[in-house]
């Protein structure tokens, strides 16, 4: 050893104070702070830009007009048939994205061997699925649902027209659920893995089969998760315009979509068409301002929802176990 | 009662299971319907079987007959069932129309060269060309007019200017953020910053756009002093607002799943706490982190409505304030214009297909480096 | 928990020096500690002296480990901890506000239930205390490390090995490891929390043998829930029970003459 270790060392070192002021540790907390700070002054600029400007603007004549033709006036636009459209088509969406996505959730997490090249294969299939573009989404809702499955359905109900071959809120809805299915597994699988084993293992002790412990014990279980997984998706499906561009969305229609094969206004494509289309900016810059908050209202209050639910559950969670 | 196995015992458990396990591989089919319906489309591209030159080599109406009805059926570009309802008459209608296309083209433009070129040949996707009008050989993407210049590298330079410039603004900030939150943040600022960081991710994407347009542009430009107002620069940063929940809460995940009793090894060996987390929780962390980033490019080159707001002019240039058009946003603002079938619809699609290879590609090697260092890590845990 | 009758425990620690002779290296005093509003520790008094093992005893949740964790303040990580009360380590109060933790740290060293070595090479497990300390010079450095690897009797297992992962050792090696690397920094005091439990009996018995090897040099202060280890190794005994210390004495004395009642009916294994 290089010194005795022991004996005493002088008293100056006993006071256990630094002899230098550790620069590096300060700056680089400092800095690493600053930059979450920065992410949540982002947020808080957007947020607080859009709520200022378009509070103003927003009114209750606004949400429930139906614009006329020209819907960059904003002495008689409105916002009704947008609102319509994106409510439509996410409720749509989800009628098909949940059971698949809860079976889907079900099947890996109670069914598929954890270790087995298949459920390894199905998981990353799903992760996969999770970071295609939205805009190849809007290209295969094209390729597949109207110009195959569609144009097919036409020339086998011999319609008289393209009636299912063109776009339409079904269609915008099937590409949505498409897009939004390995939310919902992810969200529910997490839900279902939360659950203690104990728990299934008393159903099967007395004699439940696999799927009346699933059914009876699990499912209700896991209904909290289910449920945000499912807002998670509508709020992500609410706010995307990219996979609708070419499957559904109408630049102006004059009356509200009534039938799955109608095609419907959307609120974020209408945020485009405002912004980039407008012969006058400054003039539709209030109603503008409004539309996106309704759509921020929107996909926000969904968000909201979904966080707090989670936060209860896991809070029962954390009681149980 | 017997205690036996199988779906004879139980009928109706058999035929659950049998469905449960059939609806889950969903997420498969999806994957390969989406490459096999985008790839369809892009596929004549792929093959070099389109052909979008403008002066097209004609048949005479009058020499009909001589054709058997296969050459007749792909020289009108038909389908079989389309050409199966179809009379005579009709189809010599079609020839000459055929015929009567040729004659309507300007008489200046049946001379040049590039009035035969089929523009959809690779050459012309990736190498510069010098078109008639032009004094030196370009790159161009102008896809209407008579002639059509597919050129594919003014596209993909714009993708690639915004996504890096996105990921250069958003990487040493959201882990940046992800080591603070992770490691040097007291419990009750981690349990705050956390969620509100991800909130960011539940601002849609027009949203992100429509405030880079109105607003930052504006300030931007009032703060750098460019020319363009909407450029590569503005529509990067915005990205860059996407890209920050990704990367942060991917890398933040990695680093929470390094296991504590490295960093109170460390501690209990007098390193600070930031010494804790630069030497050993972000080297253990590492391809974690170098997953968000690759995941982060991904979710940047994917994204269409911010740079679409932002900028949408194809200028072939690879500075960062000069517009730029990005595939996504050819493919989103093109399509509505396009014929379905033609060799304008079949370029977007090939793009799009470019696209998802790309994007399959960076979420693969994201998936599996996450997946080995998870391993890793719980491994010995 | 074994139960161990009384007859049947081997007392092999030697008698502590003279009573008068010992000087206080740690002196714990009314120490109290809140986890929010749960009390974890009630006033304990606690003298430990230089260069001798004291064990620390007692039934899980009694509060042996928080306590050892005051010693380098590794409680401060956790929310919501609260002190009354005085640790002093050569007689300087470590929970006045001018001490700097991590110095203190650095004096006290920490060896952990669940060996814990870092996601690199062997060697640079050792190096990593001593570059914090500003160690550069790599011949300095080759010596000190294989220095430690000696002195925790690990050297001729793993020299050549030296550059791969420590992730490679077995679960005994990467636990002296850790103690290699705990002493490499030259602490004066190490904290042991446990460091045996997870380990099986021959590799526990070198980590023993470790343990009275560097107890020349060190002072030891060990957690443990194995009776038998601790009237093995240490010169002093500790048994705590509820938060409370119950009683502390010469190993010998706890575990042939305890005062107290519950501390017999502990080390006799009737409860625990």
């Amino acid at each position: 050893m290089n010194r005795p270790p022991n004996p005493a060392p002088p008293d100056s070192a006993k006071s256990f104070r630094s002899e230098r002021f550790d620069f590096a540790s300060f700056f680089f907390t400092g800095l690493t702070g600053f930059a979450t700070l920065l992410i949540v002054a982002i947020l808080a600029v957007i947020l607080l830009n859009i709520v200022v400007q378009g509070w103003e603007s927003l009114s209750w004549r606004f949400i429930s007009t139906i614009p006329k033709d020209n819907f960059f006036d904003p002495a008689s636009t409105g916002v009704l048939p947008m609102i319509v459209g994106t409510t439509g088509r996410v409720f749509v969406m989800t009628i098909f994205v949940l059971p698949v996505g809860v079976i889907t959730a079900i099947y890996l997490t109670e069914y598929a061997p954890s270790t087995s090249p298949l459920t390894r294969f199905i998981r990353a299939a799903v992760n996969n699925l999770a970071g295609v573009p939205s805009i190849v989404f809007g290209l295969f809702g094209l390729g597949f649902f109207i110009n195959f499955v569609g144009r097919n359905l036409d020339a086998l109900l011999d319609s008289p027209g393209p009636t299912w071959g063109q776009p339409a809120i079904l269609w915008a809805s099937l590409t949505l659920a498409v897009m939004t299915l390995p939310v919902v597994i992810v969200a529910t699988e997490e839900s279902l893995r939360a659950i203690p084993p104990g728990l299934r293992e008393a159903s099967l002790a007395l004699g439940a089969t696999k799927l009346q412990t699933i059914l009876r014990v699990v499912l209700p279980q896991a209904l909290p998760g289910i449920m945000t997984g499912g807002i998670l998706a509508v709020s992500r499906a609410a706010g995307e315009v990219a996979p609708i561009l070419f499957t559904g969305v109408a630049y102006y229609m004059a009356n509200l979509p009534s039938k799955l094969t109608d095609q419907f206004m959307d609120l974020g494509y209408h945020v485009y068409v405002l912004s980039t289309q407008s012969p006058n900016i400054e003039q539709t810059r209030p109603i503008l301002y409004a539309t996106v908050l309704v759509l921020l209202m929107l996909t926000f209050a969904l968000n909201f929802t979904a966080i707090l639910i989670r936060a209860r559950m896991r809070k029962k969670l954390r009681a149980l176990g | 009662m017997g205690i036996q196995r199988g779906h004879r015992a139980r009928p109706l458990e058999w035929l659950a299971e049998r469905v449960i396990f059939t609806i889950s591989l969903s997420a498969i089919m999806l994957i390969l319907l989406i490459f096999i319906f985008v790839g369809r489309e892009a596929l004549p591209i792929f093959l070099g079987r389109m052909d979008s030159a403008l002066i097209q080599e004609t048949i005479p109406p009058e020499r009909m007959n001589e054709l058997d009805p296969e050459e007749l059926r792909v020289y009108l570009d038909l389908s079989p069932r389309q050409f199966a309802g179809m009379d005579r008459d009709t189809l010599q209608m079609l020839m000459e129309v055929r015929q009567e296309a040729l004659e309507e083209i300007p008489p200046e433009q049946l001379n040049d060269p590039d009035a035969h070129a089929n523009t959809t040949a690779w050459r012309y996707l990736l190498f510069p060309h010098q078109w008639s009008d032009y004094d030196r050989p370009r790159y161009i993407w102008q896809p209407i007019g008579n002639i059509h210049k597919y050129n594919i590298v003014p596209l993909i330079v714009g993708s690639l200017k915004t996504t890096l410039i996105g990921l250069f603004f958003a990487v040493p900030i959201s882990v940046g953020a992800a080591i603070y939150v992770s490691q040097l943040a007291r419990p009750r600022v981690r349990e705050i910053a956390k969620p509100t960081i991800e909130l960011l991710s539940g601002i849609p994407s027009v949203v992100v756009g429509f405030f880079a347009l109105l607003v930052m542009a504006s300030v931007f430009q009032a703060v750098f002093q460019y020319e363009t107002r909407l450029n590569a620069f503005v529509a990067g940063i915005a990205l860059g607002f996407a890209v920050i929940p990704v990367v942060f809460s991917i890398a933040e995940d990695a680093l929470t799943s390094v296991p504590r009793s490295y960093t109170q090894g460390a501690l209990a060996l007098g390193s600070s706490k930031w010494q804790a987390a630069w030497h050993i929780v972000l080297p253990a962390a590492l391809p974690g982190v170098f997953a968000a980033v690759v995941l982060g490019f991904g979710r940047a080159i994917g994204e269409t409505m911010i740079v679409l707001m932002v900028c949408s002019a194809s200028v072939m240039s690879w500075s960062i304030f000069d517009s730029a058009r990005s595939i996504t946003t050819t493919i989103a603002a093109e399509m509505a214009e396009a014929v379905a079938g033609g060799h304008h619809y079949r370029m977007l699609f090939m793009l799009g297909a470019v696209l998802f290879a790309v994007t399959f590609v960076a979420n693969l090697v994201g998936d599996i480096v996450i997946h080995r260092l998870k391993r890793k890590l719980e491994g010995r845990s | 928990m074994p139960a161990a009758p009384l007859k049947n425990v081997t007392v092999s620690a030697p008698d502590g020096p003279d009573d008068s002779a010992k000087e206080t290296l740690i002196e714990v005093r009314d120490l109290s500690l809140y986890y929010g509003a749960t009390r974890a520790l009630t006033q304990i008094t606690l003298p430990i002296c230089p260069r001798l093992v004291t064990a620390f005893i007692g039934p899980s949740g009694c509060g042996k480990s928080t306590l050892l964790r005051c010693f380098n303040r590794m409680n401060d990580l956790i929310d919501n901890v609260r002190i009354e009360g005085a640790v002093r380590i050569s007689g300087y109060d470590i929970y006045s506000r001018d001490v700097d933790v991590i110095e203190l740290r650095k004096r006290v060293g920490m060896v952990f239930q669940k060996s814990n070595p870092f996601p690199k090479s062997v060697y640079e497990n050792i190096a990593y205390g001593l570059r914090l300390q500003g160690h550069r010079n790599r011949a300095d450095l080759d010596q000190i490390v294989e220095q430690s690897l000696r002195s925790a009797a690990l050297w001729d297992e793993v020299k050549d090995r030296l550059h791969s992962s420590a992730l490679g050792l077995s679960g005994g090696q990467q636990q002296r490891l850790c103690i290699a690397r705990a002493i490499a920094i030259k602490p004066e005091i190490i904290l042991m929390d446990e460091p045996a439990s997870a380990l099986d009996p021959i590799a526990t018995a070198r980590i023993e043998d470790l343990i009275l090897d560097l107890k020349k040099q060190f002072t030891i202060v060990i957690v443990t829930h194995n009776m038998q280890q601790a009237a093995r190794i240490s010169d002093y005994t500790a048994f705590f029970y509820l938060g409370q210390l119950v009683e502390h004495d010469r190993t010998r004395k706890i575990f042939t003459n305890p005062t107290q009642k519950q501390t017999e009916d502990y080390v006799t294994g009737r409860f625990g």
